[in-house]
């Protein structure tokens, strides 16, 4: 049987003339966490609706555990969204029921009896660690909080995937990474695949393992997040998703840099390294081996898709050819951002 | 004070109380489904049909459009058909109704449509339908409105009922007119002016508890 849960084939979708999304296809395997970014208007939010089975894209086919959400009568449409879970940038709990009323309306449309809700619930607030919050209302929550509660509605009715909408654009930066983590736990523990649809990079980055990347309705990229982002070449529009997460030389330096070798001059590299090369000693190697000064400007080593990835801008006192050698072992497309004459 | 008078007052102000709270009762029953079919088959609504809510709207308007005093004299054959009589505490509740449902479903619509639609959308992406969207979100999210609503509008049924007293409808109103003005009794006037003014403040005060503890802030 095909390992993936979620095929997208060929969809468009126009509002008004305007084309909101232009034949785009993907698959979801099982378990994956799969980011999808974009400017605004770059046709997440059409899409997200689409896989929500909220909206019918005008071509092509979206085939989610085996049933075409695009030719399925609504009547069955409608059991099917109880197999997707949604969770919203700005939470959307019901003010009038409490937390525990909150999670358990999934669960009531679903049809569940009392005693089995109230077990339910219990388990979903101690998942999501607010099991001393259930009587409370939204409103006397934060969002950190409100937003879990919205996690453990969408898992409510135990869905095959969860579908998740800008779910930390409206947190502070502390609580995005908790809900991050807790999203990781959840995909980790209950092998639940979670699409996420954000514009911030950093998301994408920390949690997502496959990408696919959204501009004016047409795809630009669409592979494992390590690919993307650790590859050679960019299209500029990941490049400008990018550039906000990416080292960048400092400006004091930058006015300094030459873009030809002087003599007696630091060179300056970008130096990017993923898998198993990231958690070599690279630089303490080259003042060992070669007795260069190293001094790193910006960047470091961060985590994309849970796996170390060195992206760094490093000044060398030396760059001989065997240094040029030894460095591309570890980055085959090492960048030298230009020269800093003797004084610095 | 004579006990006579203070007996007066006390059954006009249980009448007017019963006025009110009978035809409000009607005004939440007629109005509040009227309101949900407005709100629901608008353009963006659950179950979008525009002219009926155009339609709806049409008639709401209407009837509130015709003064209440007026209303009460062309209701005089329907109100003799339904009360049994056109006089009397009861068949005065029968166009109280009629003038309350268009103003009650006015209101409510007004607060079913400040339900945030993304709450909407919500229950819609669980596979909720269009029913359990009416009953477990636009009510329960609109009630605290929807209960300032009805304070609104069983403060202007007291209004209207005294109206409602000039054509023998009993009340506070009909002693204030029949005593007071008519045989220039100051004392009466200022009695049932008094009453009318702590009736109406009773209404306001629980209507806002009712509303805020419904607001769970």
């Amino acid at each position: 049987m095909d390992v993936s849960l979620v095929q997208v084939s060929n969809i468009s979708r126009s509002f008004g003339g305007h084309l909101a999304l232009d034949d785009i296809s993907f698959t979801v395997a099982r378990g994956e966490i799969l980011g999808v970014i974009g400017r605004s208007g770059a046709g997440k939010s059409s899409l997200l609706r689409c896989l929500g089975a909220l909206d019918r894209p005008d071509a092509g086919h979206i085939v989610i555990e085996g049933h075409n959400l695009t030719t399925l009568p609504q009547g069955q449409l409608v059991s099917l969204r109880r197999r997707i879970g949604f969770v919203f940038q700005h939470f959307n709990l019901l003010g009038s029921r409490t937390v525990a009323g909150n999670i358990s309306l999934p669960l009531e449309i679903a049809g569940m009896p009392r005693a089995q809700r109230r077990k339910r619930i219990a388990e979903l607030l101690s998942l999501v660690g607010l099991s001393d919050h259930a009587h409370k209302w939204p409103a006397q929550l934060s969002g950190g909080q409100k937003q879990r509660v919205g996690i453990a509605r969408a898992l409510a009715n135990a869905p095959v995937l969860l579908l998740c909408d800008e779910a930390t654009s409206a947190l502070d930066p502390e609580t995005t990474t908790s809900i991050l983590d807790l999203l990781a736990r959840i995909n980790r523990e209950l092998g639940l695949t979670i699409i996420m649809i954000t514009h911030e990079m950093d998301v994408i980055r920390r949690i997502a393992t496959h990408l696919v990347i959204l501009d004016h309705g047409h795809m630009i990229e669409n592979g494992p997040t390590l690919d993307i982002l650790g590859a050679d070449t960019q299209s500029p529009v990941t490049q400008a998703l990018l550039s906000e997460t990416q080292p960048r030389v400092p400006p004091a330096i930058r006015a300094k840099l030459v873009e030809t070798p002087v003599p007696g001059a630091h060179v300056v590299i970008r130096l990017r390294m993923g898998g198993t090369a990231a958690d070599q000693p690279v630089l303490s190697t080259l003042g060992q081996r070669f007795g260069v000064d190293a001094i790193v400007l910006a960047g470091g080593t961060n985590e994309i898709a849970g796996q170390p990835f060195a992206d760094m801008i490093v000044c060398l006192s030396d760059y001989s050819t065997e240094i040029q050698d030894f460095l591309h072992g570890f980055d085959p497309s090492l960048k030298v951002l230009g020269y800093v004459p003797a004084d610095h | 004070m004579s006990r006579l008078i203070i007996d007066l007052i006390l059954r006009a102000t249980l009448e007017t109380a019963q006025m009110v709270l009978a035809s409000g009762l009607v005004a939440v029953i007629g109005g509040l489904p009227l309101a949900l079919v407005v709100v629901s088959t608008r353009r963006d609504g659950l179950l979008p049909c525009p002219p009926v809510a155009r339609l709806l709207g049409l008639v709401i308007d209407m009837l509130r459009a015709i003064p209440f005093i007026i209303l009460l004299v062309l209701l005089i054959p329907v109100t003799r058909m339904i009360a049994g009589t056109s006089l009397g505490t009861t068949a005065a509740i029968v166009p109280l109704s009629l003038a309350a449902i268009p103003y009650f479903a006015r209101i409510a619509e007004v607060s079913l449509r400040e339900v945030d639609p993304a709450l909407i959308d919500a229950v819609r992406t669980m596979g909720g339908t269009r029913w359990m969207i009416v009953r477990h979100v636009l009510i329960p999210e609109a009630l605290p409105g929807l209960v300032a609503g009805l304070t609104v509008t069983l403060i202007t049924l007291t209004g209207a009922s005294a109206m409602a007293g000039a054509v023998g409808a009993g009340g506070l109103g009909d002693v204030a007119i029949r005593y007071g003005y008519q045989r220039f009794n100051t004392e009466i006037m200022t009695l049932v002016v008094l009453v009318l003014i702590v009736f109406v403040a009773l209404i306001q005060a629980i209507g806002n508890l009712i509303s805020n503890h419904l607001r769970h802030t």
